[in-house]
């Protein structure tokens, strides 16, 4: 992955605007967080191969980090956090945040096709 | 206590990530063979959910799974140890049938018939895919014949174990062979440089070696037993 490019990676939104696409979104502190802290509690969430139709979908940048939105019919998906992404040879747009460690904190992705169970 | 690792027959190890058996029981498998004891790793997800992407990173959730594998797939050759892959998916092990999951540890169990089983001790494994890993190994030897179970070391891990189930009474000192468990460690590139990289901060003086012993040198296991 590099740095996101924000006119590129809002090209590669504008491509599927109206079409069917498969989503996977997720955020995470680790499942250690907890262990290591105990004032701190563990939180996450993912979603695999969502399939939704955007009506519009919308990146923005503030300070060097990226938030999307996805409009759809009846609802939205957001993410916050990201700063690198990736257009890869199956034509998924991947999209990410990471730790100065370089650990993975936030993901948005999408793909006309499945993401691999 | 001196263990006599010869006296087993098949050792299988059930974890749910690539990297547990490098962390928690390398040394002792290393042991195991060098006493012609065959050893055998259930291993039951690729780690797919993994937020570890390498230091500097390098791999995205897409990639990770099969770079994953890889790592796994080396760190057992390291260690000359068998691997079998369940297929399972990194943080969903809790969502599984626990049953399922135990039958099928049960039949492979029982094919390879071994006469100890390394896992995490539940609930005292810290993370989820841990201990219901855990308790789906205990089950399946829970359901075995009783006069052919097989021995059960396990790991437990947790903050609070010691005083809620003790003190470790199996203490496996891994210095002798710890070349070939740190081989395995870092086998699993993806995972492991971002945490030498961490516990390396105050401790500049020490060599790689040094610093990985100070940090994994004992493997540690309570002997459970099932009424």
């Amino acid at each position: 992955m590099k740095s996101i490019e924000l006119n590129k990676v809002q090209d590669y939104l504008d491509q599927w605007t109206n079409k069917p696409v498969y989503v996977h979104v997720e955020t995470t502190n680790g499942a250690y967080a907890k262990h290591f802290d105990a004032n701190a509690y563990n939180v996450g969430a993912y979603v695999r191969n969502a399939q939704i139709t955007y009506t519009q979908g919308k990146i923005v940048e503030q300070e060097g980090a990226y938030r999307v939105g996805l409009k759809h019919e009846i609802g939205w998906i957001y993410a916050e956090g990201l700063t690198d992404f990736e257009f890869n040879e199956n034509n998924q747009l991947l999209m990410a945040g990471h730790d100065a460690d370089g650990r993975l904190m936030v993901a948005m992705q999408l793909s006309e096709t499945p993401f691999n169970y | 206590m001196e263990i006599d690792y010869s006296k087993h027959k098949h050792v299988v190890v059930i974890y749910p990530h690539p990297d547990d058996e490098s962390f928690g029981t390398a040394g002792t498998v290393v042991k195991f063979r060098e006493a012609g004891v065959p050893v055998t790793y259930l291993c039951g997800t690729l780690g797919e959910m993994g937020r570890n992407m390498g230091s500097p990173f390098f791999a995205n959730r897409e990639t990770l799974p099969e770079i994953r594998k890889q790592e796994l797939i080396k760190a057992c050759k390291e260690i000359d140890m068998d691997l079998q892959m369940l297929g399972y998916r990194d943080k969903t092990m809790e969502f599984e049938d626990e049953q399922v999951v135990a039958d099928d540890l049960r039949k492979r169990i029982e094919e390879l018939d071994a006469s100890l089983v390394i896992t995490f001790y539940p609930p005292y494994a810290v993370h989820p895919d841990h201990n219901a890993m855990g308790r789906a190994a205990f089950r399946a030897i829970r359901d075995m014949d009783p006069d052919k179970r097989p021995e059960v070391w396990a790991n437990a891990i947790s903050n609070d174990h010691q005083e809620m189930i003790g003190s470790p009474d199996i203490v496996v000192d891994t210095k002798d062979v710890f070349q070939k468990k740190l081989n395995a460690l870092k086998a699993h590139k993806s995972q492991i440089d971002g945490m030498l990289q961490k516990v390396r901060q105050g401790n500049e003086e020490l060599s790689e070696f040094d610093l990985a012993l100070r940090y994994f040198r004992y493997e540690t296991y309570h002997t459970v037993t099932f009424d």
